[in-house]
Order: structure tokens, then sequence, then C-alpha cells
């Protein structure tokens, strides 16, 4: 593998491959010393544009699991902020030689000028680039939907028949992108649920159901209730009238909990706004499975930088 | 007395194959079986002669804007592509908003000497859209301006856009829209659709477009004034026009050779090249505005030719600039889109790209016919071969092209301002008029 | 190319059932051992071997899998791999004599990724090889201490092993 940039591009099998591999790295994670020589000598750089503590956090675990040495770059207060190109950042980081840029960005596709460009030899991870996706989210959310559902017997499975709801700021989430196209690729039927200024004006060619009522779609069936993260600027620019009103529409309260059965599982990828889009009884009950993304995204992360930098650097192809 | 051309054997207009004779900046002869003693003979057996090609719609980013392109530089991309006037928009610094700066813009065009530069002059003061400009000034001054326009930006306020179009009926001027609802574009990078929606990029969506240009000819018809609108992208824009024309409202309008040609399916790969304002549109769009051309529902072809330095498109999407070169590849994309599709034919080109741009920014003796005593602006074009856009086609200071590495037809052999030769055998000359 | 058999199915029975015996013998009986054998065609094996030494020890001896390409030291000469489970029996490694099973024995790299594997799993009281065939060519000081055949060989000579639960057959060919 040479680049994640999207699951929009990332077929079956390697998907397949990705989860299996994490099922590795998490087996090794329960063991005392979790550490792994297999990156020993790699550089990985963090190149977060954007804050996020969180997504910086896991993929350095990861690295740090696999021994590779990681270089953290934010772009607050350094020279980009003064307006350095992501040309010369780029430049810069090949210098010094980075093996991977693990990079996250407030333009969507700046990770794929930074992989196309010419400018790095380096593998490029998509942590997120604007709204568009954040494929190693997506990988850890169907590795954790696995999990719940095949316990043991995960490994070579995929999410076949799985009914998965998504509910939130469509318009704007990365994390709803990559996952609309992962969950399909691995055989789940996807449903979104928003109001409608938060769904893109065209989404005729996404294999998916749009639904503006969350109750008509829990009413459906689901196996898997993820929830996303809204941003309360949204409501300045006229997206929906006041919090209450999102809230009591598309927030999963105790009522709609209950209404989920109770072998479905409730997913965020967080933070969460507790008491605005989920509930803290749904989000601490025992069918959340926010804690376990967390771990699992350290597992999934390790099995991405493993793909990328164990292999030969001469199986590399041009990544156009 | 200046050097005496006969070319032999072009087909003027696509038409006919005839012989031109050219002396002292004017068409003296036309007709078959010319000779002139004296005269230097050329062979444009098989070229296609077309009135020198006038652009309604160029950025020359002089003055300010240098590092892009100069008003010599742009002078010389127009003169490659075949042109021989181009109308200079006014988003310069600082802004051509008053009789001194459209004044300077004129005398350097002269000074370079390869086509007419005629400068456009903006509505507003700065181009912010809150009071008129010294419209009257400019109209005044020795560059004798007949076109406003706010290009970059929507004259959005309808009731200076109602003030801009009652005053220029004084001197039959006219006001060129750049037609994009603000609100509705707040931070738009690319056409809303299905193509926006998976890539993340926020949508420029077509009502943005239509909803201007509608209102614009309902004001235009309300006043009694002319009306032109700027780079026209999509099928509804079409529609509107086509109406309005049917009530007989006086409105022309021009379409860019980029929107006959891509559709948004490019911005896939985040290739900030093909990011421009008006954006690509879908195949439905590039289709209707083709047949809007054949049809005469958009009156004429304008390149918004815009230059940008690298690193203003070396760079992710977002922080990209928007706009395409466009002088020295425009005939070749028109041929491709329009008359190898069988849409238009070379008299009909003619008129797009010559004699009604000319004729809607009101200059006399551009655009002019083939014929004796005319001005002899000729552009002699070579519609056979077929060869890979390349930087080496490039002949300004920006090389920031969607065609590159693209086949186009066509290749331009001579153009002739006023006589003057600019370019000659295919090679753009340093100086124009002196042959190596 | 010429390709030779080295062994036929008996041979093969007959040399796991050496090894067993011997195994025994060195452990002085059944107690205490754990058999790991290293993906892919090494597991395979270790199951056969566990099974003997249980059924001639009298004992149930606990059996798994231990995958090294985590381990290895020339990951990035090769295109990627993927790791293979690594299955450690209940009663883990402490203290526990582990006998690693692997089909060919060769540079020894594989083996050494397998120590420095054991390592970060647990402690295990001694650590045995015993492996179908020694082909020679070590490149690190490790050496078998249950051997099947050894089996001389050039460096650029192929040793295949073919097991019927994976290939349908059971040879060891060498390939020239």
């Amino acid at each position: 593998m040479r680049h994640l940039l999207d699951t929009k591009t990332l077929g079956r099998e390697e998907a397949l491959r990705i989860l299996d591999v994490a099922e590795d790295m998490a087996d090794t994670q329960r063991r005392e010393i979790k550490k792994l020589p297999t990156l020993r000598g790699k550089t990985v750089v963090n190149l977060f544009f954007e804050d996020s503590t969180r997504t910086r956090i896991s993929f350095e675990a990861a690295a740090k699991r696999l021994s590779a040495d990681v270089i953290n770059f934010s772009a607050k207060g350094s020279s980009v902020s003064k307006g350095e190109s992501l040309q010369d950042t780029a430049q810069t980081l090949q210098a010094m030689g980075a093996d991977a840029v693990v990079i996250r960005h407030g333009a969507s596709g700046a990770p794929r000028t930074l992989a196309t460009s010419g400018w790095i030899t380096a593998g490029v991870v998509n942590a997120g680039d604007g709204t568009h996706e954040h494929p190693t989210q997506a990988l850890l959310d169907a590795f954790t939907m696995r999990k719940r559902t095949f316990g043991d017997d995960s490994r070579g499975r995929d999410l076949a028949g799985l009914r998965v709801t998504i509910v939130g700021d469509i318009l704007h989430s990365r994390v709803a992108r990559s996952n609309v196209w992962l969950l399909d690729t691995l055989g789940a039927d996807v449903t979104l649920v928003a109001p409608p200024t938060l769904v893109p004006q065209d989404v005729s060619a996404w294999p998916v159901r749009v639904l503006y009522d969350l109750d008509e779609a829990i009413a459906d069936g689901c196996d898997a209730l993820m929830m996303l993260r809204i941003q309360l600027e949204r409501m300045n620019a006229a997206y929906f009238p006041t919090e209450r009103e999102y809230s009591r529409r598309w927030g999963l309260d105790a009522t709609r909990l209950a209404a989920l059965g109770t072998g479905s599982m409730v997913m965020h990828p967080g933070p969460m706004n507790r008491g605005l889009e989920i509930s803290a009884d749904a989000a601490d009950s025992p069918r959340s499975t926010v804690l376990e993304q967390v771990t699992n995204g350290v597992s999934v992360r390790m099995a991405v930088l493993y793909l990328l930098l164990a292999g030969a650097t001469d199986e590399r192809e041009d990544a156009r | 007395m200046t050097e005496v051309f006969l070319f032999r054997g072009a087909q003027l207009e696509g038409g006919e194959a005839a012989d031109l004779v050219i002396a002292d900046g004017v068409i003296v002869e036309a007709g078959t079986g010319l000779s002139r003693a004296g005269a230097t003979e050329i062979d444009v057996d098989g070229l296609v002669a077309l009135p020198g090609l006038v652009d309604l719609h160029t950025h020359l980013r002089e003055p300010g804007y240098e590092a892009s392109e100069t008003i010599l530089t742009g002078s010389r991309a127009a003169a490659a592509g075949g042109y021989t006037t181009v109308f200079a928009m006014p988003n310069t610094s600082p802004v051509a908003d008053t009789a001194g700066v459209v004044e300077q813009e004129l005398a350097l065009g002269e000074a370079a000497g390869f086509v007419t530069v005629q400068p456009i002059g903006a509505v507003t003061v700065g181009q912010k859209g809150e009071r008129l400009a010294e419209i009257g000034a400019m109209a005044d001054s020795r560059a004798r301006v007949r076109v406003f326009s706010d290009d970059g930006f929507c004259v959005w306020d309808p009731l200076i856009m109602r003030r801009a179009l009652e005053y220029v009926k004084a001197f039959d001027g006219v006001i060129a829209q750049h037609a994009q609802d603000p609100r509705l574009t707040e931070g738009a990078q690319m056409n809303e659709g299905i193509v926006s929606a998976e890539l993340g990029l926020t949508g420029w969506p077509a009502v943005a477009e239509e909803s201007i240009i509608a209102r614009d000819v309902l004001l235009a018809e309300h006043v009694g004034s002319r009306l032109h609108v700027c780079h026209l992208s999509t099928a509804g824009s079409v529609e509107i026009i086509r109406w309005a024309k049917r009530r007989g409202v006086d409105v022309t309008a021009e379409v860019t050779p980029h929107h006959l040609l891509l559709t948004d399916e490019l911005a896939r790969g985040y290739d900030a090249r093909y990011k421009v304002n008006p954006p690509l549109r879908r195949e439905e769009d590039v289709l209707a505005v083709r047949e809007g051309l054949a049809d005469g529902t958009i009156d004429i072809v304008a390149t918004d030719h815009a230059p940008h330095p690298a690193e203003a498109k070396a760079c992710e999407w977002q922080a990209a600039a928007n706009g395409m070169v466009g002088l020295e590849s425009a005939l070749r994309v028109v041929q491709q889109a329009m008359v190898d599709t069988g849409l238009l034919v070379w008299a009909d080109v003619a008129r797009v790209m010559s004699r009604t741009p000319a004729r809607i920014g009101r200059l006399r003796g551009h655009g002019t016919p083939l014929s004796e005593g005319h001005a002899a602006s000729v552009t002699f074009y070579d519609p056979r071969p077929v060869r890979t856009f390349s930087s080496d086609d490039l002949r300004g200071r920006s090389v920031n092209s969607p065609y590159l590495g693209r086949e186009l037809p066509g290749e331009v052999r001579w153009t002739l301002n006023r006589g003057v030769p600019t370019v000659v055998d295919g090679a753009l000359l340093e100086t124009p008029g002196v042959r190596a | 190319m010429s390709t030779r058999t080295v062994l036929h199915e008996a041979d093969i029975a007959r040399a796991l059932t050496r090894i067993s015996h011997e195994i025994l013998e060195s452990n002085k009986g059944p107690e205490n051992l754990v058999i790991l054998g290293i993906p892919t065609r090494g597991v395979t094996l270790a199951n056969r071997v566990a099974a003997l030494v249980s059924d001639f020890g009298g004992l149930p001896v606990p059996v798994g899998s231990l995958d090294v390409t985590m381990y290895r030291d020339d990951l990035h000469r090769n295109p990627t791999r993927a790791p293979q489970p690594t299955q450690i029996p209940p009663g883990g490694i402490d203290g526990k004599t582990v006998v690693l099973v692997d089909d060919v024995l060769f540079s020894g790299r594989s083996i050494r990724a397998a120590l420095d594997a054991l390592q970060h799993i647990g402690r295990p009281a001694a650590v045995r090889l015993a492996t179908l065939v020694d082909r020679g060519h070590r490149e690190l000081p490790i050496r078998p201490d249950f051997v099947g055949k050894n089996l001389p060989s050039a460096r650029e000579e192929r040793v295949n092993v073919r097991l019927a639960e994976i290939d349908g057959l059971e040879e060891v060919t060498i390939e020239s």
C-alpha cells in the first residue's frame, strides 16, 4: 500500500487485509509487553494542520508500539501559521527523512495534493481532510462493528447485511463519507439521517438511503447507530434553528435508546456533545462502543502503518 | 511604404479559396488569381482566413499583478492565439475605475504593439459594489471606454445595478455582469453537484448564476438598457437568455472555451489547474452552452484569460486561485468543441470570435470583413494538424492552462494586426513587424 | 531445472516419530512442554508432533502457533507480508520448555525472530528447536536440537516441503 488517502478507492480485499492485520495487532496489545520491533528505524511524521489531540495521540501510540520514531508537527505557532505553504512544509519533512506522513488538514484534497505532488517520497496517510474523508476512522468503525458482531471469529469476515444508520451533519462530515464508501464495500446497508439542510444537494450516486426522521430509521431496524458530532457554528449559518430543536429531532435520547433493540450498538467517533446529539445514558450504556472505538483505533492505525512501511520500497507504484 | 503581402489561396471565413493583398494596414484587394509586383507572396492554401480575433474578456494583470502577466506579455499571448484586439478587465491594482488608469493601460498596449488593448472600466469604485465609479470620465478619456464590469465580483446590489444600467445609456455603454450571488456562494470551490458532494468541496450552485441573470435581464428590460452577461456556464442560464431575447431584451452573452469543453469531473484529482470561476459544470451544461452558441442565444466566445503564478496553483485546492489562461488555446478549443462537431462553420467562428465581440464593445474598425478597404487584421489558421498542447504553446508569463498534455487540433500560422505581422509561419515575432 | 524427491510420505512420518521420541527423551518425559509451530507449515508439523508426543508420553501436551512476521529483520526487502495468527495455549510459556517447530531451517533468521517474539510473550525455562529439514547455510549461531533430515544443499537450490493438510500430498523435494 503506497498511500491511504480515502476509502472511496479502497477495494474489498485491501480493506479486509487491513482489518485482519489489525486483529493481529490487537492481539499483541493484550500482552504485557505491547511493543513490536517491526518499524524500528522508520520515521513517522504527524503533520497536523488542524487541532486534534485524540487522533494525533492515537497515531503516535500506533507508531511507537511498532518502534517507529515519531515527530509531531502541529501548525499552530509554527512556520505554517506564518504563511509557509504546504509545498515548503512538505519539502522540509522530506529533507528530514520522513518515511510516512500522517496528515490532517482543513482543506479537502490536501493529502492527495501532497501524495501526487512529487514533493515527498514518503507514504501519506490521510488523518482527516476538510469535509472529504477520514479513512482510518471508518476502518476502526468497521473493525468495531465486526468485533461486536463476530467476536473472536472476525478474521476474514465482511459486514454483509449489517444495517448501519449514520445520524448528523452529513454535509460537513468526513467521517460520514468514509463510512459510506467502506460500509458499502464491505456489504453493509447504510441509512443516513439528517435535517435536509445537512444532506449534500446531490447524493443520488451514494449507495445509501436518506431519511429525515430518526424515529422512522430506528423503527426500520438498525444494528449499528452511529451519531455524529454536531458543530454549534452551523446554527449561525442557518442549518438548523436552535440546539434544542436539533436535539429533539435528531438526538439520541432515552426514548430512542429504548426503541433501539438491545442487540444494537451505539457508536460515536468523538468528541461527544453529551446532551446534544447523544444523551449521557446512551454514551455510557453497555451498547455504546465509544471506548472500544478508541482502543481499536490504535490497532487499526498500527495495521495501516505496518502495511504502508514494512514492505519493500520498490513495490510502490505511482499513486496517481 | 510598408511591406506588401499577397496571401494566396486561403478559405475566407471557410468559404471559397481567395487571395488577399495587404498594404499599409489595409486589405487593398481581394479576389482570385491576384498578382502584385513587389509583394511578398505567401502560400496559405488549406488555411482558413478569419478576421483578427477580438476577445471581450481578458485579464492582463497590469497595473499591480505583473508577476502573473503584463500588458506586453498578455498581448503576445493574444497574438499567438490569433487575436488582434483584447478588452482588458479592470480588476487590476489600482482598479481601473478612473480615466487615469484606463489611459495608462491604453498607452501600455500601444507601446507593446501586438494587439489593440481596449480597457474595460469598473462599474463601482474599487469594484466594491457601493458607489458608481466615474464612468463618464472613463468614457470620455482617450481610452473611450464603453464596456464596464466589476468582473471577479458581482454587482449584487440591485439598486446599484439598475443605476449602472441606466447611466451607461448616455454613451451607448454596456454593463458586463459577472453573475454570482455572493450569499449563495460563500466559500464555494467548485460546481455544486454529485462531484462536490463526494469530494467534500463547498458547492457553487447553478442557481447563484441564474438568479442574477434573471434579475438583470428584467432590470435591463425595465430601464431599456443593454446588458452583457460574462462567462455564462449553465443550461439554466442559456434558457433564461433565450427567454429574454424572445421578449426583446437587449442582452448579449459570452461563453468561455473551457466551458465548451471541460466538466467538473476534472476536479476529482484536486488538481487546481481546473479551478475556475464560474466553475466547470456538468456534461449537460457543456452540451447546453454549445447548443446556445450554435443557435445564437450565446453571442460570442470570450476567453476570460486569467494568469496566475505557479504557487497559486501548486497547492491544495482550497488555497488555489481561480482561473485559467486561454488566449493561446481559444481558437483550437473552439474548433474541437464546435467546428469539428458540426455545430459551427468557420463563418460562424468569425462572427462569434471577431465581428460580434467588436460590435458589443462598440469598437469600430475591428472585426471587420475580409474585403477591400477594410483594416488588414487577419488571422490565417490551419485546422488540419492535431498536436498535444504543451507549455511550448504558451506565450504569456503564466502557465496555468488546463489543456497541457491534451490533444487539440489546429495551429495559428499568421496573425496580422492592421497589416503588421505579429505571428509569421506559426512563430510569434519578438517585435511586431520585424522578421528575422 | 531438475527436481529430486528427498523424503517421501513414509520418510516424513518416520522422521516425525523419531523427533517426538527424542523430545520426550531429552525432556525426561512429557511434563512442562509447550509445542509452538512457526506458520505456515511449522504449525501443521507442530500439531502432528504434539499429537505423537502426547500419545507416546501419556499426557496431553499443549500446542500452538508463533508468528514471527513482526520480528523479522528483512521486512523491507520483500513485498509486505500479512502476519499469521499467534496462538499461545492457555497455560502460557512462563517456566515451560518451549519446543519451536519449523519445516526448513536455513539462515536461522526466522528462529532468531521467533526468540525475540517469545521474549515479548513470557519467560520460558528453556527453548528447543525441532526442524523437519536442516539445509545448512546458517547466517547466525543457531542450531537445531531435533532434526528430521540433514539435507546439504546449494544456496540457489529450492527446498520444498508439501504436507497433506495444506498441499494435498506429502513430500520434500529439492529443485536446482
